[in-house]
């Protein structure tokens, strides 16, 4: 568990896709999703098959690996599947007692899991082939423009990375705390919801507490490194577009613009 | 009570790549009432030993015996064993949680089952053990300062009226004073309390003061094993592993190899107080012979 | 032997600067000089003074109950007069809650006397406009390692201040490498600092500071949460950064063997300096020492007991070698 915090869902490999500019694979994930909610009907769907199978290709990420991400969302899956299936009106053709299947209830049953599916694999290609750090820097840039409606962007991808390297740092620690509970007779397993409640007291003023010190050191520890939020600062791994991003560019500017022909030609 | 590994093993994350040997084929035996101290350095798997020794690590393979009994037959009574072993984590003021603090160090006998009028006797005499004053016991423990905390905090696996109390670096982090209070107090209570005790520590120098027997681990097995002098006399296998010996017994080291006559085994200042004296008297004595002839 | 000698120039020169100044004081005083000469007099004096000097330093804080009534005042630093040098190798000890902590603070101006003055690279550390100047000149060292590493790999995290101060990339890079060579840590530029040793750690932390060009490096109990390994790392570093460099150092500690390597030691109690001298000076006072809290190095305790005992040694040895030879002399006459 601490490994799949620390590292995210990150797939160390050597591929075109790994090396991409996470800005562009940030806005390529954005440009996918959106295109999925344009198609309508096999054809688009055919268009957005090839092209995530073209990129998932490329990442060299071996494939059961995206299909992890589904595990999460089976539920989900479920419930939009037998809601759509049994919901939408249309031609029937299989009934029984109060549930009736139609036609275009099946289809559209269909389509919405697939792009469900084509949503979590999806984002998981830009998870999986981007590292953490690469992501927040990315998403600081990608949401820059939003600091003119004073989001406070800096900040946010400031707390995304701290938050990356002190997750295993606190995990470390609530287990060894909670080692040292039990040592004194703590019983974190048994008993009922209530008792189990109370069991976790005295895990988490300890952790709260010493999560807080922590905060509280890192914070001076900062100030005394001159730091004074965003501005006038400057980057040691600015984010530079190389030749490969804008030939990114270019794939995605076709793909949604063949996305967009599909969608207004049929 | 005496606790008996016999070919204990444990690795961590088994099968992923993070796999590590912690401890290879460890076999001890802790004897009733002695006072030993666990020597190594960072990651030499002292700290997973000693959480094998209460059963909170369980081995990948061996036996651990308390008492005659294997703790890991299935009908052994694990919270048992957990109150007959007391041990006391590094930094162990960090577990402090209740409002007040007598109500912490009551948490261990709870937990055992007590009533609430013997957990509060247990309580009140760990925290005499440990020279906490009484007009604190209402107090927070988050406002005691640095030293009274890890006392409060070692108060409260004292409570468990523990037959083995098993150390991890108590002194970590306190000053110079705050040390030998800590240390003072640790010897008091296998003194009066005849209860036996682990202190896993790194200096050589509190170690060779107060054990009668020291072990060291080195890369998850035990390397030596025996009296401080017994342990000192390694000194070339100590340095190679990055351990020390006392700074004294390198001083008497270096006066015997320069042809003095010295005892080489000497481990606190005391001792090299003693033998220098005596050294320097001897010499005088033969001087006065020299020039009465 | 070379230490030793090293030291001394050191100590030598900045006594010639002060007699300098004192003499030009004195001419000063007379009123015989024009203005352009007071000028320059009066930069000469700045560039002559102190890296970190203090008059009266006091800081208190106040304890209130939960009608916010005050319940208590407490000095945690009282009156303190501080005058360091450039390229000095300063010690501070105390025992906790001696106020050497609260001191180290007000070197970086996180905290700000309440009383008296502070004065960094000859700026008042109350003198807002000064205070990322101050910070920059004064870098600060904590004591747990785990919580002033702010970056998941070791490199960026020492790009950390540069990035702040405003470095152009290039020269961060540069200021990176140089840096992590300093505290011999370059290999490890690419790991997670979750993966190091406490002594790594610390020295990552070192490099992060120096990688900002300080003056003066304060280290607040840099080793108090390390194993002796990992303070041999930490206190290897800091002599090398203070011998090569000529980094001035401000280390704050309570373990007496650290010190003997310092020009100067001060020792603290209850907020106020109690003794300063050079380290001989301070260990030949062993039992002071101990009605401060502090103990000695074994070395000094047992020359010091067998002194005692009637042997004739002389005060304040340091080292276990100092004191063999010593031994060697006597016994061997």
């Amino acid at each position: 568990m601490l490994r799949d915090i620390t590292l995210g869902q990150y797939y160390p490999a050597d591929s075109v896709i790994h090396k991409l500019d996470p800005r562009l694979k940030l806005i390529g994930t954005m440009v996918f999703l959106v295109s999925l909610f344009l198609s309508h009907d096999w054809i688009g769907y055919l268009a957005a098959t090839v092209f995530l199978a073209g990129v998932i290709r490329a990442s060299r990420v071996p494939f059961r690996y995206m299909l992890k991400g589904l595990k999460a969302i089976i539920l989900i899956l479920l419930i939009t599947v037998v809601f759509n299936l049994f919901v939408v009106p249309g031609d029937v053709i299989w009934e029984f007692w109060v549930l009736r299947v139609t036609r275009q209830g099946l289809s559209q049953a269909g389509f919405m899991a697939v792009r469900l599916i084509y949503l979590i694999i999806g984002s998981s290609v830009m998870t999986l082939t981007t590292t953490p750090n690469d992501l927040t820097d990315g998403l600081e840039r990608v949401l820059g423009p939003l600091r003119m409606v004073k989001v406070p962007v800096h900040e946010i991808a400031m707390i995304m990375s701290i938050a990356l390297r002190f997750i295993p740092i606190l995990l470390e620690e609530t287990d060894k705390i909670m080692k040292a509970q039990t040592a004194r007779g703590a019983d974190f397993e048994s008993g009922n919801l209530i008792q189990k409640a109370k069991s976790m007291v005295p895990l988490l003023v300890p952790l709260f507490i010493s999560a807080f010190r922590r905060a509280n050191d890192l914070a001076l520890a900062m100030e005394a490194r001159c730091y004074r939020g965003g501005a006038g600062r400057t980057k040691m791994k600015p984010l530079l577009y190389e030749k490969r991003d804008y030939a990114g560019y270019a794939v995605l500017a076709v793909y949604l613009a063949a996305m967009i022909a599909i969608r207004i030609m049929r | 009570m005496s606790i008996k590994l016999e070919h204990l093993n444990y690795i961590y994350s088994q099968g992923t790549a993070y796999e590590k040997q912690a401890l290879r084929d460890v076999c001890l035996e802790l004897r009733d009432g002695e006072f030993v101290g666990l020597i190594g350095h960072t990651g030499s798997g002292k700290s997973t030993l000693i959480q094998h020794l209460n059963g909170l690590v369980r081995a990948t393979s061996g036996a651990l015996y308390v008492d005659g009994k294997n703790i890991y037959d299935s009908s052994y009574n694990m919270k048992g064993l957990r109150a007959k072993v007391g041990l006391v984590f590094q930094y162990p003021e960090y577990q402090l949680f209740e409002v007040n603090v007598l109500k912490d160090v009551c948490f261990g006998p709870k937990n055992q089952g007590l009533t609430d009028e013997e957990a509060e006797e247990r309580a009140k005499k760990a925290l005499a053990q440990v020279g906490i004053d009484e007009n604190c016991y209402e107090q927070s423990p988050f406002d005691l300062s640095g030293g009274q905390k890890r006392r409060a905090a070692i108060a409260g696996v004292l409570a468990m009226e523990p037959e083995v109390l098993v150390l991890d670096e108590p002194t970590a982090g306190l000053d110079p004073r705050g040390r030998l209070e800590i240390l003072g107090l640790i010897s008091r209570l296998h003194r009066e309390r005849r209860i036996t005790v682990v202190l896993v520590s790194h200096s050589m120098e509190d170690v060779a003061e107060y054990v009668e027997r020291i072990i060291v681990m080195n890369k998850g097995s035990v390397m030596l094993d025996g009296t401080p002098k017994e342990v000192f006399a390694h000194d070339k296998e100590l340095e190679q592993v990055g351990l020390a010996v006392p700074q004294v017994t390198y001083l008497m080291r270096g006066l015997s190899e320069l042809g003095i006559p010295v005892r080489r085994d000497v481990t606190t200042v005391e001792e090299a107080r003693e033998e220098i004296r005596r050294l320097l008297k001897r010499r005088e004595t033969c001087g006065q012979a020299a020039e009465g002839q | 032997m070379w230490n030793y000698a090293r030291r001394d120039a050191k100590t030598w020169s900045s006594a010639i600067t002060g007699l300098t100044l004192q003499n030009e004081d004195k001419s000063a005083t007379m009123g015989m000089i024009s203005a352009r000469q007071q000028c320059r007099l009066y930069r000469k004096r700045e560039q002559s003074m102190g890296i970190i000097q203090s008059s009266k330093l006091t800081f208190e804080y106040t304890k209130k109950d939960e009608e916010g009534n005050i319940e208590e005042v407490k000095r945690a630093v009282d009156g303190v007069d501080l005058d360091i040098h450039p390229g000095q190798f300063i010690a501070i000890l105390g025992h906790n809650g001696s106020g050497k902590s609260t001191l180290a603070k007000h070197m970086n101006a996180i905290l700000l006397p309440t009383e008296g003055t502070m004065w960094v690279g000859g700026k008042d550390t109350k003198a807002e406009e000064y205070l990322w100047e101050i910070r920059q000149t004064a870098g600060m060292v904590f004591q747990n390692p785990d919580n002033q590493i702010i970056a998941s790999v070791v490199e960026e995290d020492v790009g950390f201040g540069p990035e702040n101060l405003g470095v152009p990339t290039l020269e961060i890079w540069d200021r990176v490498e140089e840096s992590l060579k300093a505290v011999d840590m370059l290999e490890y530029r690419r790991h997670s600092p979750n993966k190091l040793s406490g002594g790594q750690k610390q020295r990552v932390a070192i490099a992060g500071v120096v990688a900002m060009h300080p003056k003066c490096i304060v280290l607040d109990e840099p080793t108090a949460m390390l194993d002796p390994s990992g303070r041999h790392e930490v206190i290897r570093t800091v002599r090398a950064l203070n011998e090569v460099e000529g980094v001035t150092v401000i280390l704050i500690t309570h373990y007496m063997e650290e010190v003997v390597w310092a020009d100067r030691v001060f020792v603290m109690d209850d907020g106020k300096i109690v003794m300063q001298g050079t380290p001989r000076e301070i260990f030949s006072q062993v039992e002071t020492l101990k009605a401060y809290r502090l103990d000695v190095p074994q070395a000094t305790l047992l020359a010091w007991e067998l002194k005692h005992d009637g042997v004739d040694l002389p005060d304040g040895i340091l080292t276990m070698d100092e004191l063999k030879d010593e031994l060697v002399k006597r016994i061997c006459q």
